[in-house]
């Protein structure tokens, strides 16, 4: 097995016994970018040099037996999370030069835990997107199929996790952006609940959504990130005080009595694809040999999710990219007026994608317009989370499909805007409740694309969803 | 509900957006196609629900409001970052114009 192909819990044993070195396999992961980003284009950043010095500095501690949780563990960020001193352009040419002064706070204890910095991800602008094909560094592709999309907006993350470019990636979740990726390219992808992770130093996109996860190639890898990533922010008022749980040792209990729903609106949508539909309802039938009881339920207002996460999100967008006007940083264009330099920055700077979003969230939010459209939409929000607490009250946690599709092919749906936002579907419940959702492997099609389980648990349910998906990862 | 180039003019206004031609006419179409879709909510009784305004049921989190250091050099690398700078202040258009 090549070093850029282990996993977190492979890694930390390899270098603590000096099988390897942490520049062995800082550089076999460099080695792996080098070759395959120039057809995958997962990174818009690779960081040779800084990587190789972080590794040196990682092997010096683990001599010195001061190894953390990650030391000489080479990762890989979203291009909209900040990174000291690492260009952060959010996939937008309006960043193209900018380079953060700081790491945001999960960053930050990641790094504290000596993890190895390789570069920054491709993504759809801001997180804008579903098929990472809104990025103005190019789209990026599948490694299990280069004509098809890697899944958005976390698609160069998940991408360089399945193409062992790196050990472990993170990536932000508003809409599906971590758990969608992750289905397309056979990875397991946790959305943790809103105000569990630090949002400091996410570019945000909406902030009552908007959540920071990780892109892992096993449960147990994505465990043990969650117990270093959680916690209270000072920085983030949002973030929650509740004690975190001890993730890794959590998923090795056993699921037996564990009750799973299987909400019947999941499986029954218009556009599922029967073999995805066949594929999780298989994967889901494994609960059962391990000893959980299953169960359907039912989330009537499922069929809302997408029409309320369509007005929120533009609408938070909007006020959230305001700060973008090229005056403090970020590219200026030369105008001659104060509102030409505003709006010809923001022209040139933003893609299609961000531009229609401001354009719906302003609409939304102007006078005249506001209670039809965002204080509807928060009003249904209310009623689709209140769904799922009446559920919860049945169940531990609920196994849906995290796609109603495998990944598409390039530009199958770039022109079909409904279609795009549509591809989020199953995905977009959670988040408007702002419950957690992990996505793991469930099978692949004929064609060979990986289908994604998801599983969602109740606010603060990480331990049980986690625990699921490491059982489900053991059974065939 | 469709939306009339008029209003798409406005919108951009508001949004701080220059738009060209071809990107009035595809906004127009596709705002009202997403807002047609969106109308659904419509359906949906809403009378006695709140809107959700947070999910973490947390209530007054406040800190101490003190000045902390930064790291020495964050105050170039801001600099650094101004689109425009002279003489470590960020230079701007006019804000009043005559």
């Amino acid at each position: 097995m090549n070093l850029n192909e282990l996993t977190i819990v492979q890694a930390r044993s390899g270098l603590d016994k000096k099988e390897f070195s942490a520049v062995e396999l800082a550089a076999a992961c460099l080695a792996r970018i080098d070759e395959r980003n120039p057809a995958l284009n997962a990174f818009i950043t690779v960081s040779h040099e800084t990587a190789l010095e972080e590794a040196k500095k990682a092997d010096e501690q683990i001599a010195r037996g001061q190894a953390g949780a990650l030391t000489g563990i080479p990762f890989a960020v979203k291009d909209a999370i900040c990174t000291q001193d690492t260009r952060s352009t959010g996939a937008a040419t309006i960043l193209s030069q900018y380079v953060p002064p700081f790491d945001a706070t999960v960053i930050a204890k990641l790094r504290a835990e000596g993890a190895v910095l390789l570069g920054k991800n491709n993504c759809d602008a801001f997180g804008h997107g579903a098929s990472n094909e809104n990025s103005m560094y190019g789209p990026v592709k599948n490694p299990h199929d280069e004509t098809r999309v890697a899944g958005g907006s976390s698609g160069g993350s998940a991408a360089a996790v399945a193409d062992q470019m790196c050990v472990f990636a993170i990536g932000e979740d508003t809409g599906g952006s971590i758990r969608q990726p992750a289905s397309f390219c056979g990875l397991v992808g946790l959305r943790p609940t809103y105000g569990r992770n630090s949002r400091y130093g996410i570019m945000p996109m909406a902030s009552s959504l908007d959540t920071v996860g990780p892109l892992a190639k096993t449960v147990a890898d994505a465990a043990i990130l969650m117990e270093i990533m959680a916690g209270r922010d000072e920085r983030d008022a949002t973030t929650v005080p509740d004690a975190v749980p001890p993730y890794g040792e959590e998923i090795k209990k056993s699921v037996k009595g564990l009750r799973v729903g299987i909400p019947r609106e999941y499986f029954e949508m218009e556009g599922i694809e029967e073999e995805t539909k066949r594929i999780v309802l298989q994967k889901i039938e494994s609960l059962k040999e391990l000893g959980c009881t299953l169960r359907e339920v039912s989330l009537p207002h499922t069929k809302y999710a997408i029409a309320v996460y369509y007005i929120i999100v533009p609408s938070e967008d909007s006020s959230n990219l305001a700060r973008l006007d090229g005056i403090r940083y970020g590219t200026r264009t030369p105008a001659g007026s104060l509102y030409d330099t505003y709006a010809r920055s923001r022209a040139e700077g933003f893609p299609e994608e961000v531009k229609r979003r401001l354009m719906i969230g302003t609409y939304a939010l102007s006078a005249g317009y506001y209670d039809a459209y965002y204080r509807q939409a928060q009003k249904v929000r209310t009623l689709i989370a209140r769904e799922f607490d009446a559920v919860f009250a049945q169940v531990d946690v609920l196994a849906t499909p995290t796609s109603p599709f495998p990944a598409f092919k390039l530009g199958a749906k770039k022109d079909d805007v409904l279609a795009m936002y549509l591809a989020d579907i199953f995905a977009v419940p959670a988040s408007v409740a702002g419950i957690p959702g992990l996505s793991v492997p469930a099978g692949k099609t004929a064609a060979g694309l990986p289908v994604g389980l998801q599983l969602i648990g109740p606010r603060l349910g990480e331990s049980a969803v986690l625990r699921a998906g490491h059982h489900l990862e053991t059974t065939i | 509900m469709k939306l009339t180039p008029e209003e798409i003019e406005s919108v951009a206004v508001l949004a701080r957006l220059s738009l060209t031609e071809t990107e009035k006419t595809m906004y127009a179409e596709q705002l009202s196609a997403v807002l047609e879709y969106v109308e659904r909510l419509g359906e949906v009784d809403t009378d006695q629900v709140p809107e959700t305004c947070q999910v973490t049921g947390l209530e007054d989190v406040t800190r101490e409001d003190k000045v902390r250091d930064c790291e020495p050099g964050i105050r170039q690398k801001l600099i650094a970052a101004f689109p425009e700078n002279d003489d470590n202040y960020l230079r701007v258009k006019a804000v009043f114009e005559g």
